[in-house]
């Protein structure tokens, strides 16, 4: 028997906190909420809520059912759960996304969590008393930039905490995690979304009433949802947000019988995932952001960072004026909240390597999560060192983007078309404690497959725009043009002289970044905007600024390229592991 | 608030809460299949 069927879940509640575990990510916290002012307010719910029942719930009922199948034939990872689904011999290879997807994103992923981690000891030493926010902005480009050791000795403790677990087993390491994390997290959200709501405008800094913020994400701007790019973004938001196409949810249902439920415990896991996002997600970065900054103030923060860049660089700030323990509960919350969101989510990233080491070369469970935690921390090393080249978002981009949506849609295709609808179906079905309505199985054979071929098709511009480095030889071709950068120079000017908090000389030579970024009088949207015309006039006065920007995107253009090298070395060495597997099973008779 | 913000609010939340409400309720009422299932917690014997 292959070590890892001895694993198991220890109780039904455990295994769907943990499933929700690993689809609740930071994204429910970060990406949602901004997803959703930039793309129609409240009709942003109307295309979330189709894509949802189109394609989310679909995928949930595929991977689920796809994973229990896959484990009673003793398959706990997609290579061979995928093999076992048709006589063709390729589907082991396609099966690698769902191993490679898993060590990609764990190599980053786990970096921000660590992040999050440093962000929590932060709060309680209160590291940012008495800052101001371009000065809490600072801390957070200091520590990607790596002007100490700290976020080095956090990411390793990050990893070591994630094997160890990891190490624990399924019952013993990842539930009970589970069982902690998701009920700690759900307490802080809450927490946070009733103080984020009840701010009042002039007290304690606040400007606008939480409740404007609420308004403002809530507001529906119906126009919008005939917009493909709307659709593309809910569309985008659905896969990210539960996890699917990454191989964790087959690997994770692996471990139950053929008789129990999957069909239930998939709309559990898969609601409840909603529910963080739309309930409470949605009720903690925007109000407090436009409590303080305002409509305008959001939008310039956002275009600075997103919702990353809000939650780090400018939540920290909005805490403190919060003021005293209440200043420092707001702040361990939020980041643990985002530590345990984070957490759930890579953990689960682990154990479908760790299945396939177990079941195909019997390791034991603690040799295969030291091995996990070795691969993650030698992947991860160039986006923790080379952050600022662009190396996270490289690996973002086309393991935890891409990748996704190709595995997703071929998957799709082999379980309604290859495998077969009515077989599938009676998958979904078997052993299940609710109805599943019979639509879902028109939907599953010819919506959803249309739908992510839609999204895969519209994905094309954007990876070629990567593949090219298009934002980048757009930079170099701007740090070349002198005309551009004068028209910028303007254009930022006059947008300057409009901020009732802008003072000419704070753009003199002899007014120092360090006098600036201690200015109490400058709001975070008029800094970022003497930061960037600061940086335009010293590319119009100094000749040599320019060749040195160009160097540093030259070399930013080597490093993505290396990036993806790796990236692809990494997928060309999990095929051949796979290769040597299938080998190994033939010559065991195994298959 | 405006009126419109407020409903689709309270439309969506009301309808997230109420189905995750739902489903979860009915995983705690269902009823455990026949041993062995697929968990450890509620064996007879440990495994």
């Amino acid at each position: 028997m292959a070590k890892a069927e001895a694993a198991g879940w220890g109780s039904r509640v455990g295994l769907i906190l943990a499933m929700a575990g690993n689809a609740v990510g930071l994204g429910n916290f970060l990406r949602f909420p901004v997803q959703a002012v930039e793309n129609g307010g409240g009709a942003f719910i109307i295309p979330y809520l189709v894509c949802f029942l189109l394609m989310g719930i679909p995928l949930l009922f595929i991977e689920w059912s796809v994973g229990r199948f896959g484990g009673r034939g003793g398959n706990h990872s997609t290579p061979f759960i995928l093999d076992s689904m048709d006589k063709r011999k390729f589907w082991k290879y396609i099966g690698v996304f769902g191993i490679f997807t898993n060590i990609a994103v764990a190599a980053y992923y786990c970096y921000l969590e660590s992040w999050t981690l440093s962000y929590v000891y932060h709060s309680v030493v209160d590291t940012f008393s008495g800052s101001t926010q371009a000065q809490v902005a600072g801390h957070f480009n200091n520590y990607v930039g790596l002007n100490s050791m700290e976020p080095i000795i956090f990411w390793i403790l990050c990893l070591l905490l994630n094997t160890w677990i990891l190490s624990r087993g399924l019952s013993g390491g990842v539930e009970k995690a589970a069982k902690i994390g998701m009920p700690l997290l759900l307490i802080f959200g809450a927490f946070l979304a009733y103080k984020s709501i009840t701010i009042s405008a002039g007290e304690n800094g606040a400007i606008f009433d939480g409740l404007a913020g609420l308004d403002f994400l809530w507001t529906p701007k119906f126009d919008t949802i005939w917009e493909p790019k709307v659709w593309l973004a809910a569309a985008g938001q659905i896969f990210f947000t539960l996890s699917i196409g990454m191989g964790s949810i087959q690997c994770y249902a692996s471990y139950i019988r053929s008789k129990d439920d999957v069909a239930l415990n998939a709309m559990s896991a898969g609601w409840m995932n909603g529910f963080v996002e739309v309930v409470l997600g949605s009720s903690v970065i925007i109000p407090i952001a436009i409590g303080y900054f305002g409509i305008d103030g959001l939008k310039e923060l956002l275009s600075q960072g997103g919702g990353l860049g809000l939650g780090f660089k400018t939540l920290p700030y909005l805490f403190e004026q919060w003021g005293g323990i209440l200043g420092l509960v707001a702040g361990v919350a939020w980041f643990g909240l985002l530590f345990f969101a984070g957490v759930t989510s890579s953990l689960a990233m682990g154990t479908p390597v760790m299945g396939f080491l177990q079941d195909e070369f019997n390791w034991k469970q603690t040799t295969s999560a030291w091995m996990f935690g070795a691969v993650v921390f030698v992947l991860g090393l160039p986006t923790v060192l080379f952050f600022g080249y662009g190396v996270f978002d490289e690996y973002d981009f086309w393991a935890g983007t891409v990748s996704l949506v190709i595995f997703a849609f071929v998957e799709t295709v082999l379980f309604a078309w290859i495998f077969g609808i009515n077989r599938g179906w009676k998958e979904i079905t078997d052993g299940a404690d609710i109805k599943v309505p019979v639509i879902f199985k028109f939907i599953i054979k010819f919506v959803t497959p249309v739908l992510l071929g839609w999204v895969l098709i519209n994905s094309i511009p954007g990876i070629w725009d990567t593949l090219s480095h298009k934002a980048s030889n757009e930079k170099i071709e701007y740090y070349h043009d002198k005309d551009a950068i004068q028209k910028s120079f303007v254009e930022q000017d006059s947008l300057l002289r409009l901020k009732e908090d802008f003072k000419p000389e704070y753009l003199e030579d002899s007014y120092t970044d360090k006098e600036l970024d201690a200015n109490r009088e400058v709001s975070i949207s008029t800094y970022f905007l003497l930061k960037k015309q600061k940086q335009t006039m010293s590319l119009l006065n100094d000749s040599e600024q320019a060749d040195k920007l160009v160097k540093e995107e030259t070399k930013t253009k080597l490093f993505k390229n290396l990036s993806r090298a790796l990236l692809l070395g990494i997928w060309l060495l999990i095929a051949y592991f796979v290769y040597v597997a299938y080998k190994k099973r033939l010559k065991e008779g195994r298959n | 608030m405006s009126t419109g913000a407020l409903l689709m609010m309270i439309i969506t939340q009301g309808v997230f809460v109420l189905v995750t409400g739902y489903f979860f309720y009915r995983v705690l009422v269902s009823k455990p299949k026949e041993e062995p299932d697929s968990f450890s917690e509620n064996d007879d014997v440990p495994r």
